[in-house]
């Protein structure tokens, strides 16, 4: 269990960052779920809801997600069942249940870069950017990339296309962390490939969305990218699976993320 | 550190600690049907209503529902009760350690969704655990008392 010395809650960002700038050991909160289950010395707790920060909304060429939108909240919200063939619901849906649902956030899912995470996973084939509070706008791919300094994750941005995307997942049990996840998208020509839970942090292979936009699609083109997919991205071992085993899932599951964004219909 | 809540429709002003959770100081104030088990936050059996929604009283620090309204099980006797008969007709209650929370999640699966499919109230449910049932019974007791059988 953590401990903390102080909980606030600011009512400004510019307020938060300086109480988060303060010490090294002040923190953001987010559900706190995972949080809870390690044992951090925290000097300063910070709890972002006076910020207002937990909604949804939709913009002009663009989904705006506020850092506080509890899991369930992107799960049931209309706007998410109707674009991207309801890729983030999917991706979330089977994360333990209901009531853990409704208390993680969005915001720290993202900024935490778990390497469970089922949402990066599927965030990363859309067209996703990430608002710091000092660093600003920026992919969700760079934001990824950046080595972890303090900052607030205020908001994501998800771009308002016609892409086609799935979702899959394997678990050993219903509601447990995936072994392996997938998410596949495609806009026109353009093919996106994220692996997650591998088990490190989700990631796009390259090398195999490429190669589906330049190939017909074929069966064994098909075959051929999930193979490079599996051969691209890097696998480890933990409790749940071997890294041979996942990258054996890899192959399998890209494959059946191809098939079924290939079936998917415009909305 | 001080909180105001609204706990079961009564406005209370608690004392808590910064860094306690909401499941001890439920306890703490004689509201025992909040259990603790897993401490993984993926068992339900400390579900209570924050704002009418289903979560994980052992995961929320109280310092965070300050203001905030709460309901447990203690607050919803009489639909607590309704549905409690029918878990027992049904054959669904053994143990009754996971009970409060089952039930807690029920009701507000009965809030939130109209003519629930099975496979809809599987789940909306895959966050309870029970060890004593098997889950069909509970299945056959909820069905029967939301009419969708």
């Amino acid at each position: 269990m953590f401990t903390l010395n102080a909980l606030v809650q600011p009512d400004n960002l510019a307020e938060t960052y300086q109480i988060l700038s303060d010490k090294r050991n002040n923190t953001i909160l987010g559900g706190c779920a995972f949080l809870k289950m390690g044992s951090k010395r925290i000097g300063t707790a910070i709890d972002l809801t006076n910020l207002k920060l937990d909604y949804i909304k939709e913009q002009e060429g663009f989904i705006e997600i506020g850092a506080m939108t509890s899991l369930r909240e992107l799960e049931t919200h209309k706007l998410f069942n109707e674009y991207f063939n309801g890729v983030l619901p999917k991706s979330v849906h089977n994360i333990i249940g209901v009531q853990f649902r409704n208390g993680v956030t969005v915001g720290a899912s993202v900024y935490a870069k778990y390497g469970f995470s089922d949402l990066l996973t599927a965030l990363l084939v859309l067209d996703t950017e990430v608002e710091l509070y000092k660093s600003g706008r920026m992919s969700l791919v760079d934001f990824l990339n950046r080595p972890k300094e303090k900052d607030i994750l205020v908001r994501l941005w998800i771009k308002k296309t016609d892409r086609q995307a799935t979702y899959l997942s394997l678990r050993k049990s219903a509601s447990d962390y995936a072994v392996l996840n997938v998410a596949v998208s495609k806009l026109g020509e353009q093919w996106t490939v994220a692996v997650g839970a591998r088990p490190s942090k989700a990631a796009i292979a390259f090398s195999a969305s490429a190669a589906l936009a330049q190939g017909n699609l074929s069966v064994e083109e098909i075959e051929d990218a999930a193979q490079g997919a599996s051969e691209e991205l890097s696998f480890g071992t933990n409790m749940r699976g071997t890294a041979d085993y996942r990258k054996a899932l890899c192959r399998v599951l890209v494959k059946r993320g191809i098939m079924e964004v290939l079936q998917c219909k415009l909305k | 550190m001080q909180i105001k809540v609204t706990i079961n429709n009564k406005l209370v002003t608690w004392d808590v600690e910064k860094d306690e959770f909401l499941a001890d100081t439920l306890r703490s104030h004689g509201l025992l049907s909040v259990k603790k088990a897993c401490e993984t936050s993926c068992c339900g059996l400390c579900t209570v209503w924050l704002e009418d929604k289903p979560v994980l009283s052992c995961s929320i620090l109280s310092l965070r529902i300050h203001g905030k309204k709460i309901t447990t099980i203690e607050g919803v006797p009489k639909e607590a009760e309704e549905f409690a008969r029918v878990l027992t007709a049904e054959g669904a209650e053994q143990c009754g350690f996971c009970s409060p929370g089952f039930i807690m999640n029920v009701l507000a699966m009965k809030n939130e969704l109209v003519n629930p499919s099975e496979e809809e109230i599987i789940h909306y449910l895959t966050g309870n655990l029970c060890r004593c049932t098997g889950y069909m019974g509970q299945l056959r007791a909820v069905k029967t008392y939301l009419g969708v059988l």
